[in-house]
């Protein structure tokens, strides 16, 4: 099928990644950009669609890091197909899966699974992270050469902390012959031990055990150490706490290779949310404090944070529907993350042009150019494209999440800041029911 | 006998003064003290009175809760609190059916929801319920439309306890506004310590805690509003100075095994309840305990049973509270 060239009109166009911001037009043909600017522009020759994007931001199609699309293993949780429904109702063209599905992905035939799963199924990119360890188990190395060379982007055991301090060092070590990052969830699981939620008052009100900062904060120390002493690339998953943060500027100052994301809800929600033991606000790393979020906003307009990842982690209703102990950790987030970030827009804490990066470039540049030119709107750029009102208010309504995770304690809110297009490729994955194309 | 009996069946329940302030009363569910305003609490108390003065009458027993059923379903082991429940459900004319779980629900099948629905269908009107896990009545509570009386949770709450207690102490102390409570124990690991937190402070009273610091709960220390001040007092005789109440909790003993406390030994050292400690409190001051006591351990056995404790009058109000509970959920005097 041969799709039409699209003029996507009179948007503000914002592509951090060529430092623009402006209104203007912007033209796609054969899965590519054409062209873009505020002045002329040449048009195709050919027949085309109009978009009508006045008001609203067009910016390169979002990039997410990390997410839980649970294929295969746990389907009844999330599939690639719903997953990547999920991502493109986000504005999210680009994922990137954690292998801590059943078989974890640790072998370049579970590789070749979830990439051929996503070409078949998939509606965007779907790019996966590979095991650290065998089985995910922590032991010992998975084979880390086979999988980088069968297309996994990075390595990870995240829904596990790396317990070993000598693996981990290993893992480093051995990553750098291949220059993929480790991600790592920071989690001192002897400190963490039966914790629901960050420890606080809140917990003692609650009668939960907590889990404490430093929790975090020791691992994130441990592998600064580690990345410090094996040169390797270092990307901390989830960071969560105002001591995190000032760890990482550290060590940045001091040179190591560290890149570190943060998630929507920790940027926007509190340990409060757990508040009458709503399971959907279990998270891991739990939701923190005001304190902690103004550290982390700091910490991504100052740059020590690079990225905003969702580690969209969706579960059954049935998972959830527990005692607050025994309901597993996550929240399903690709499809509030930008009416959930954009609050921080509104309220002034960030530019327009710092969330795009967080959301563009900024994971571009962690994944490399192994997959085209992404998070960008450069001329002959993969046509990826994501258009959003940054004014509509809309509710959640999980019942109408692409995902199969409604496990979300945003459920029922009002969010200002909506997606209204995805284009992947040349091609258009989603559409919100209000924007016109003719 | 018979004519006894028919006298009593047919004689008031409660004092007509009590039936005329019902209005207060506007809970469907009783799951911790945290929300209960000090009317309540007050509501409660008088109530409690009235089914005191029942307890006296030669047959205990009223038609309150005749027609209406009562569950208690218990996922932790418990004797005096399950009887003291089933007793005042009983004394109430209730009929009343027990019932013990899997302390783990993780085993598939029936989710704990589940099992508050079946209970539902068999006609449940209130159930009692303890579990292992806090917080669990709240996440049953949702979904119900019988009541829940929560028999303790977790770590979380056990507001019946604390009831009981605060009517043992306004019975000795006449009011319990501006008392000092000094509350000595695992205060992190305890139920009883939070709920009564609550409705020791609503009501007006000076809380203080002492215990190890391995086993105060996080954030006690920093000014917040999500939870009531209190004092922390690490060292007993000081905390002890002055107080008109003085509470010990049971130490389990897997706390030394799970590494809070070097020795159940150095613990009694430092923190049981002696008669030369509770010396320091004030005279008149009375010794309470949520049982069952750990002799020697956490209290000396001369305190326990000595003539300032009122743990066996505890017991004895705990049925009195838990028939005013019932009887307030019930409706009344509906």
């Amino acid at each position: 099928m041969i799709t039409k060239p699209l003029l996507i009109q009179g948007g503000r166009i914002i592509d951090p990644s060529q430092g623009i911001d402006e209104i203007g037009n912007l033209i796609i043909s054969e899965g590519k950009i054409l062209g873009l600017g505020s002045g002329q522009v040449s048009l195709p020759d050919s027949d085309y669609d109009v978009l009508n994007a006045e008001g609203l931001i067009v910016c390169p199609g979002f990039i997410d890091l990390h997410c839980h699309l649970r294929q295969p293993g746990f389907e009844e949780k999330e599939t690639i197909s719903s997953g990547s429904r999920a991502a493109a109702r986000g504005g999210f063209t680009t994922i990137c899966c954690m292998p801590n599905t059943n078989p974890p992905l640790d072998s370049q035939a579970t590789i070749d699974y979830v990439k051929s799963v996503a070409a078949s199924e998939g509606v965007v990119r779907v790019l996966p992270v590979g095991c650290i360890s065998r089985g995910g188990k922590g032991k010992e190395l998975a084979e880390m050469g086979e999988l980088a060379q069968a297309g996994a982007i990075a390595f990870s055991d995240d829904g596990q902390p790396l317990r070993s301090s000598r693996l981990m060092r290993q893992a480093m070590e051995y990553s750098l012959a291949f220059g993929l990052p480790v991600i790592d969830h920071c989690e001192d699981t002897a400190l963490s031990e039966n914790g629901q939620m960050n420890e606080g008052i809140i917990a003692t009100r609650l009668g939960l055990c907590g889990i404490p900062a430093a929790a975090e904060e020791s691992i994130v120390a441990r592998d600064l150490a580690l990345a410090e002493l094996t040169g390797a690339r270092l990307h901390i998953a989830h960071t969560t706490t105002e001591g995190s943060v000032e760890l990482i500027r550290r060590a940045r100052e001091k040179g190591i290779r560290v890149t570190a994301e943060v998630t929507p809800h920790h940027l926007t929600l509190t340990e409060e949310k757990v508040l009458g033991y709503d399971t959907n606000a279990k998270v891991s790393p739990p939701l923190r404090t005001k304190r902690d979020i103004e550290a982390l906003i700091y910490g991504l307009k100052e740059g020590v944070i690079d990225i905003i990842a969702t580690d969209h982690a969706p579960h059954t209703g049935n998972d959830k529907l527990s005692e607050f102990a025994l309901a597993p950790f996550g929240i399903s987030g690709l499809e509030t993350a930008l009416g959930s970030l954009m609050s921080l827009v509104h309220a002034g804490e960030l530019t327009l042009a710092m969330l795009i990066a967080k959301l563009t470039c900024g994971p571009a540049k962690i994944i490399g150019t192994g997959y085209g030119k992404l998070g960008s709107l450069e001329v002959e750029a993969p046509a990826e494209v994501t258009i959003f009102d940054p004014n509509r208010e809309w509710l959640v309504d999980t019942s109408d999440f692409a995902s199969k995770g409604k496990n979300t304690p945003l459920n029922g809110e009002k969010l200002k800041g909506k997606v209204m297009a995805a284009i992947y490729q040349g091609k258009l994955v989603y559409k919100d029911e209000g924007l016109i194309i003719k | 006998m018979r004519e006894v009996k028919q006298k009593d069946e047919l004689a008031p329940e409660v004092k007509p003064e009590i039936l005329a302030t019902t209005s207060v009363w506007q809970r469907r569910h009783i799951l911790d003290l945290d929300d209960f305003a000090p009317a309540e609490i007050e509501l409660v108390l008088e109530t409690t009175d009235a089914m005191k003065e029942v307890l006296s009458r030669p047959i205990k027993k009223v038609p309150a809760l005749r027609g209406k059923t009562v569950i208690t379903l218990f996922y932790e082991s418990s004797t005096r609190t399950r009887s003291s429940f089933e007793l005042a459900a009983k004394n109430l004319s209730a009929d009343v059916i027990s019932l013990s779980a899997q302390a783990s629900s993780v085993v598939k099948g029936e989710s704990l929801v589940d099992t508050l629905a079946t209970l539902e269908a068999l006609g449940a009107d209130i159930v009692v319920m303890r579990h292992s896990h806090s917080g669990a009545p709240y996440i049953t509570a949702r979904y119900m439309r019988a009541s829940m009386v929560n028999a303790g949770d977790g770590w979380h709450a056990h507001p019946t306890q604390a009831l009981l207690d605060l009517y043992t102490i306004r019975e000795h102390k006449g009011s319990i506004r501006g008392l000092k409570v000094v509350i000595i124990g695992d205060i992190k690991h305890s139920r009883v310590a939070r709920s009564n937190i609550w409705g020791l402070t609503a009501m007006g009273a000076e809380v203080s805690v002492c215990c190890p610091f391995t086993l105060l709960p996080a954030g006690l220390d920093v000014v917040q509003h999500h939870f009531p001040k209190v004092h922390i007092e690490p060292e007993i005789e000081s905390a002890l100075c002055g107080a008109d109440v003085v509470m010990t909790l049971r130490l389990q003993q897997e706390r030394q095994q799970s590494g809070l406390l070097p020795s159940i030994r150095e613990y009694v050292k430092l923190y049981q309840l002696t008669e030369a400690r509770l010396a320091k409190a004030k005279a008149d001051a009375i010794v309470l305990h949520p049982g069952p006591v750990n002799e020697d351990i956490e209290i000396s056995l001369a305190v326990a049973q000595g003539p300032q404790s009122v743990i066996n009058e505890q017991i004895t109000n705990g049925v009195a509270v838990r028939m005013a509970l019932l009887y307030l959920l019930a409706g009344g005097s509906r």
